[in-house]
């Protein structure tokens, strides 16, 4: 193909946004600032755009070099723009890779990113923080670009790193919040955990294939076919940890509830349709090394299947409506993981791809509740919001449908291929198919038990804002206080915000109908196609009707419990296992228990105590204790009494003539005292 | 003749009223006399060598002793001044601080 297609663009524009609106935009006038913030992404949308077409419609005019290359056929693209590191055998070179998986991801980064951005317009209106917030946002596309388009291990590592820059960032954005300060601190510190893997996994790959560029790691891999197991696995677990982190999967899945302290378009862009899924992404871009480890595929798809199951238990019982879909993220999390597990790596970014819509979605319309309640999150004194906001209403029951995987909107395609990728995995696939089957029913259930909650039956709003939420304490501007004097009657938001509902409901809508047949065989050259059993067509109706049948009860179950509508909690709420799932398991009491105060306390007593206290402390108080004695003795010489300058004068000079004048030799001689001289 | 044992002795005498006055008075400008005397108990004991030994060096000291002590009389007596008129006295067991 001749010429570039300048993908550096891609993530360029962002950062000069984020330069622009961060230095400068402080004293911007608003509009300007938001123009800025705006055109940087859709010019970053409209390129990723305009090269998927380029691409597309490209035919190849040259008759000599072979058969004519059309369209996808030429992916992918790889452009280097010089060389990073060059080491003995070590090479790194800043290069980007177009192919149908970075091209998916960047079209769902730049565009569902563009729509949030616009939608924060309308959130952040009465933000003193504005020009902040989206230079923040603008750094997040760019490292979340950085990271899709990498072409080595190393260039993704430094968009991994800068989107949890950018996301730390976002979470404390109201820092004056104790609250949303710790949030901050806790994402970057559990993510450190899950890059000290990645890192491990880089060191891995470089040790045994020399290499960090994906294309050269997969063709050291082909050229190697008994290269199965060992250092493959090890490499493979490293990375798997870095996705969790990332991923917010068991273990390290604790941040992303407490992430939920940000702005709720933060929460729809970083913590639910991209930032997050930046691990499926990275294990399927490695997955020719994941290909060569079952083992690993195995931890992989225990770790995803856990994590949907346990995610969706914390889920049914959460009263804050950002919690209830922050657990539902880590869920459905779970299930790209899953699908990855079992080499259905086409079927996991699929629901990536549906689940930014709808989760998107989700989060915006919460948004859109919250804002219109005056900062109100919790369930309980929401409801009957149906009359009052009606566009977020239906966009919000859209969502609600698709993500409990109802046809014939996205969610539904894509779990159920991820499900029945799944049952063809042997006995351990039935066992995975199963848990998440009946997690299918839990999610239906929760979202369904949040949308009777907040919408249906009558309004349960306070007759006065108390004033505790985010929103009203962050903002001061006049405009908002008005709001929260009228807490008592929800109003429906601005344009600005409904905009992007509308679009991302139809997107929600539409998403699936591509079909995950038809998406799998577009991903097959970049994540490979996965071998499927020969399965009957009656077998996959059957599963797909009993996907449908679980989402439905579970729908029944809500519908029975939560129908009717009064903010109780109808579920006996004093029981056992109620109390463990609204206390997720004491998940956060246990690792502060367990890791945190160990840690703590064993810095307290080494770092504290000994190093900074003992050590450094007792040199210190050395140094200064010795030269305060000295000076203290010292400084009775100068007492500034000239006469006993004087005394000390005259005494030394006494002193030097008695030693001068005397023959100390001939005294000492006649005293017995003979000095070793020589010639004696 | 009077013999050369004797200038020492003066010399040395003068050079010791000279410290046991410096040491003892509390009056600056007697400390400031006394220190004059010292000068001059070694200045006879530059001239009474010379004479002895016949050689010029000694009484050449003398006057440059001579020149260096006018010049310490000028800026010791402004000094002197100078302390009165910042501190109303001459005490030397009073002035024993650098700041005022």
């Amino acid at each position: 193909m001749n010429g570039h297609l300048y993908l550096w663009l891609i993530p360029a524009l962002p950062f000069a946004g984020f330069l622009l609106n961060g230095i400068f935009g402080a004293k911007l006038p608003r509009a300007l600032v938001t123009a800025i913030a705006l055109l940087a992404p859709l010019g970053s949308f409209v390129l990723v755009v305009n090269a998927a077409a380029t691409i597309y419609l490209y035919v190849s005019r040259c008759s000599l070099c072979g058969p004519p290359n059309y369209g996808w056929s030429i992916l992918p693209l790889i452009e280097n723009y010089g060389s990073w590191i060059n080491a003995g055998f070590l090479h790194i070179g800043f290069s980007f890779v177009l192919d149908q998986l970075s091209m998916v991801m960047l079209l769902i980064v730049t565009g569902v990113g563009f729509l949030i951005h616009i939608y924060s317009v309308g959130y952040m209106s009465d933000e003193r923080g504005y020009w902040r917030y989206f230079a923040y946002l603008n750094l997040f596309l760019f490292f979340m670009t950085v990271l899709v388009l990498a072409g080595n291990a190393l260039v993704m590592f430094v968009g991994w790193e800068g989107v949890g820059l950018a996301s730390y960032l976002l979470i404390g954005f109201w820092f004056q919040k104790t609250s949303a300060a710790d949030a901050g601190k806790k994402a970057f510190v559990v993510n450190r955990i899950g890059d000290f893997g990645f890192l491990i996994g880089m060191f891995l790959l470089l040790s045994t294939f020399g290499s960090l560029t994906f294309t050269e790691i997969g063709a050291t891999l082909a050229a190697n076919p008994d290269m199965q197991g060992g250092v493959v696995t090890a490499i493979a677990l490293c990375l798997l940890l870095g996705a969790t982190g990332k991923s917010a999967q068991l273990p390290l899945y604790v941040w992303l509830p407490d992430a939920m302290e940000g702005p709720t378009p933060v929460s729809a862009l970083i913590h639910a349709a991209t930032m997050v899924t930046a691990g499926v992404y990275m294990i399927a871009r490695t997955h020719t090394i994941y290909d060569r480890s079952p083992f690993a595929l195995l931890i992989v798809a225990i770790v995803g299947a856990a994590t949907a199951f346990f995610a969706a238990t914390i889920a049914l019982v959460q009263t804050d409506i950002k919690r209830v879909l922050a657990y539902s993220t880590v869920s459905q999390l779970g299930y790209m993981f899953l699908a990855c597990g079992v080499a259905a790596y086409s079927a996991g970014i699929f629901h990536l791809m549906t689940h930014a819509y709808f989760k998107a979605l989700l989060f915006l319309a919460a948004g859109s509740v919250i804002h219109g309640l005056g900062g109100e999150q919790d369930l309980r004194k929401m409801g009957g919001l149906r009359k009052h906001m009606p566009v977020t209403f239906w966009t919000m029951t859209v969502a609600v449908v698709a993500i409990a995987g109802i046809p014939p909107l996205a969610g539904f395609f894509s779990k159920d291929a991820i499900l029945y990728a799944a049952y063809q995995q042997g006995t351990t696939g039935k066992i995975f198919w199963f848990i998440g089957w009946i997690t299918a029913g839990m999610t239906a259930f929760y979202m369904f038990r949040l949308w009777y909650l907040a919408f249906l039956g009558d309004s349960r709003a306070e007759t006065h804002a108390e004033g505790d939420s985010a929103l009203v304490h962050a903002r001061s501007d006049t405009k908002l206080t008005l709001e929260a004097d009228h807490h008592h009657t929800p109003h429906e938001s601005p344009w600005s915000m409904l905009g992007p509902l509308v679009i991302l409901a139809v997107l929600s809508v539409i998403g699936g109908w591509i079909g995950a047949g038809r998406f799998g065989a577009f991903l097959a050259p970049a994540v490979g196609a996965k071998t499927a059993e020969a399965a009957s067509n009656s077998l996959e109706l059957i599963l797909t009707a009993l996907a449908v049948l679980i989402a439905v009860i579970g729908w029944f179950i809500a519908h029975r419990l939560y129908g009717d509508n009064h903010g109780e909690e109808p579920l006996a709420a004093a029981s056992f296992p109620y109390k463990v799932l609204s206390h997720k398991y004491w998940v956060d009491e246990i690792y502060n228990a367990l890791i945190v105060k160990p840690i703590l306390a064993l810095s307290r007593f080494v770092l504290e105590m000994i190093v900074d206290f003992a050590i450094l402390g007792g040199i210190a108080w050395l140094l200064a204790g010795s030269a305060s004695f000295g000076g203290a003795l010292l400084q009775r010489w100068q007492s500034g009494n000239l006469r006993s300058y004087a005394a000390w004068l005259a005494a030394g000079a006494a002193a030097l003539l008695l030693f001068a004048l005397v023959p100390w030799t001939t005294v000492l001689a006649n005293i017995g005292i003979h000095l070793n001289t020589a010639g004696h | 003749m009077i013999p050369q044992s004797w200038y020492l002795l003066l010399s040395a005498a003068l050079f010791s009223l000279g410290v046991i006055g410096f040491l003892i008075k509390r009056n600056l400008i007697t400390v400031f006399m006394s220190i004059e005397l010292m000068l001059n108990g070694v200045n006879l004991s530059f001239v009474t060598f010379a004479h002895q030994w016949h050689l010029v060096k000694g009484q050449i000291f003398v006057f440059f002793v001579m020149v260096v002590a006018a010049a310490e009389a000028a800026v010791g007596l402004a000094i002197i001044i100078a302390i009165f008129r910042t501190r109303g006295t001459l005490a030397v067991d009073r002035i024993d601080l650098m700041k005022l």
